[in-house]
C-alpha cells in the first residue's frame, strides 16, 4: 500500500472533519488540519502503529499579510517507520494569532514554537517557556512580519553610546 | 633601526621619549581578534605563516581585552551583539585603536536588515575602515600598517590626563 494513501486513509478514517485540505504537490504530502485539532491529530499520527510519526523537524508559520485567516502555522513531522516527512498545516484567523502547543507531543517543538512566535507573533497556547527565541527580550515587534519594514523600526533596538 | 651600527661608535643613541615611546607602541599592537563571522578566517589567515603578522609585531593575540591596543572588529555585527562589542571594548586600557574589519562592521554590508548595525561607528571610534567581504588578509595588513603609522605620530603625552572612559554602558 502506498505511503501516502495510508496515512491520508488513516487520518480522514478517524479525522474526518478535522482535515480542511490534501495536497500532493511536487510529491510532497501536506494536510491542513483544522486550528484546533492539531495537537489532537498530531498525537494520533505519533502514537498509531501504523504511523509513527515521532520526530518533529520543524516548525514554522506563513504571514499571507493580505488574507483573512492571515497566518498558516507549518509542521514538518517524519515518521523511521515509513521513512517518510508529512507536512502539516494550519490556519488562523484570529487576531492576535494563537495555536494549541504540540510540545506535549513532539518536545523538540519548543525551540522552534519559540522562534515562530518570536517572528510572527503567533502564540502557542500551553506552551512551557513562550520567550524570544532571537531578538531582545523587550522587542515590540515580529520581524518576518509582511508589515514588518525591512530596515527595521528605528530606535526600537537599543545601541551603546558613542564612545569617544 | 640599524642600532647595531651605532655598537662601533659610543654605544648610546640620544632620542626623543615621544620618539621611543611611540616606537615601542607601535612595534608591538597586540590585537583583540573581535572574530564574531567569516572575516575572522582572513584574520586568521593573517596570522598564518604565509602572511604572518608576527612580521608588524602583532601576533599576540589576546583573547582578554584587558591585554590588548586595538581591537579588529572582524564580522556581522547585530545589534544584540553591539552592547558585547561595545563592553570588551570598554575595558581595554587606554590608548587604544580601532580597525573595522570588511564591509559588514564597515556599513552593514550586504545585510541592510533589521537586525544588523548599519555601520559600527554608530557605537565605535573607529581608526581604519577595511574593503572587502572578506578582505584579503594583505588588506587587514595593510590596516594594521595604517594603524602604526598612526600611532607613530602620536605624542606620550596625548594619552595623559584623559578622563576615565564611563565604564556604564549605555543601557539605553
Amino acid at each position: 500500500m502506498d505511503v501516502k494513501e495510508l496515512i491520508v486513509g488513516k487520518v480522514k478514517e478517524k479525522f474526518d472533519s478535522a482535515v480542511e485540505d490534501v495536497s500532493d504537490f511536487r510529491d510532497d504530502l501536506c494536510l491542513t488540519i483544522k486550528k484546533d485539532q492539531i495537537a489532537v491529530v498530531g498525537k494520533f499520527l505519533k502514537d498509531d502503529p501504523d504511523l509513527q510519526f515521532v520526530m518533529c523537524k520543524d516548525v514554522t508559520a506563513i504571514d499571507w499579510a493580505t488574507c483573512k485567516k492571515r497566518f498558516t502555522t507549518v509542521y514538518h513531522i517524519y515518521s523511521h517507520k515509513l521513512n517518510y516527512t508529512l507536512r502539516l498545516k494550519a490556519n488562523i484567523d484570529d487576531d492576535p494569532p494563537t495555536v494549541e502547543t504540540v510540545t506535549g507531543i513532539w518536545r523538540s517543538a519548543d525551540w522552534y514554537e519559540r522562534e515562530t512566535f518570536d517572528m510572527y507573533g503567533i502564540k502557542f497556547l500551553n506552551h512551557p517557556d513562550l520567550r524570544r527565541m532571537y531578538m531582545p527580550e523587550g522587542f515590540e515587534y515580529h520581524p518576518l512580519r509582511k508589515d514588518f519594514p525591512v530596515l527595521g523600526i528605528p530606535g526600537s533596538l537599543p545601541l551603546p553610546k558613542k564612545a569617544d | 633601526m640599524g642600532l647595531e651600527a651605532k655598537l662601533n661608535q659610543d654605544g648610546f643613541v640620544t632620542t626623543t621619549i615621544d620618539a621611543i615611546v611611540a616606537w615601542a607602541r607601535k612595534s608591538s599592537v597586540w590585537p583583540m581578534p573581535m572574530g564574531i563571522s567569516c572575516c575572522a578566517i582572513e584574520m586568521i589567515a593573517a596570522a598564518d605563516p604565509k602572511y604572518d603578522i608576527a612580521r608588524f609585531g602583532s601576533e599576540v593575540m589576546r583573547f582578554t581585552p584587558r591585554q590588548c591596543d586595538l581591537m579588529i572588529v572582524a564580522g556581522t555585527v547585530t545589534y544584540k551583539m553591539a552592547q558585547v562589542v561595545r563592553r570588551i571594548y570598554d575595558q581595554m586600557p587606554e590608548p587604544k585603536w580601532v580597525i573595522a574589519m570588511g564591509a559588514c562592521t564597515s556599513s552593514g554590508g550586504m545585510y541592510r536588515s533589521y537586525n544588523v548595525v548599519q555601520g559600527i561607528d554608530q557605537f565605535l571610534p573607529i581608526d581604519v575602515y577595511t574593503a572587502g567581504c572578506p578582505p584579503r588578509p594583505e588588506n587587514l595588513l595593510n590596516a594594521l600598517m595604517t594603524i602604526q603609522e598612526k600611532i607613530g605620530k602620536t605624542k606620550a603625552r596625548d594619552f595623559q590626563n584623559r578622563s576615565l572612559v564611563d565604564l556604564e554602558l549605555a543601557q539605553n
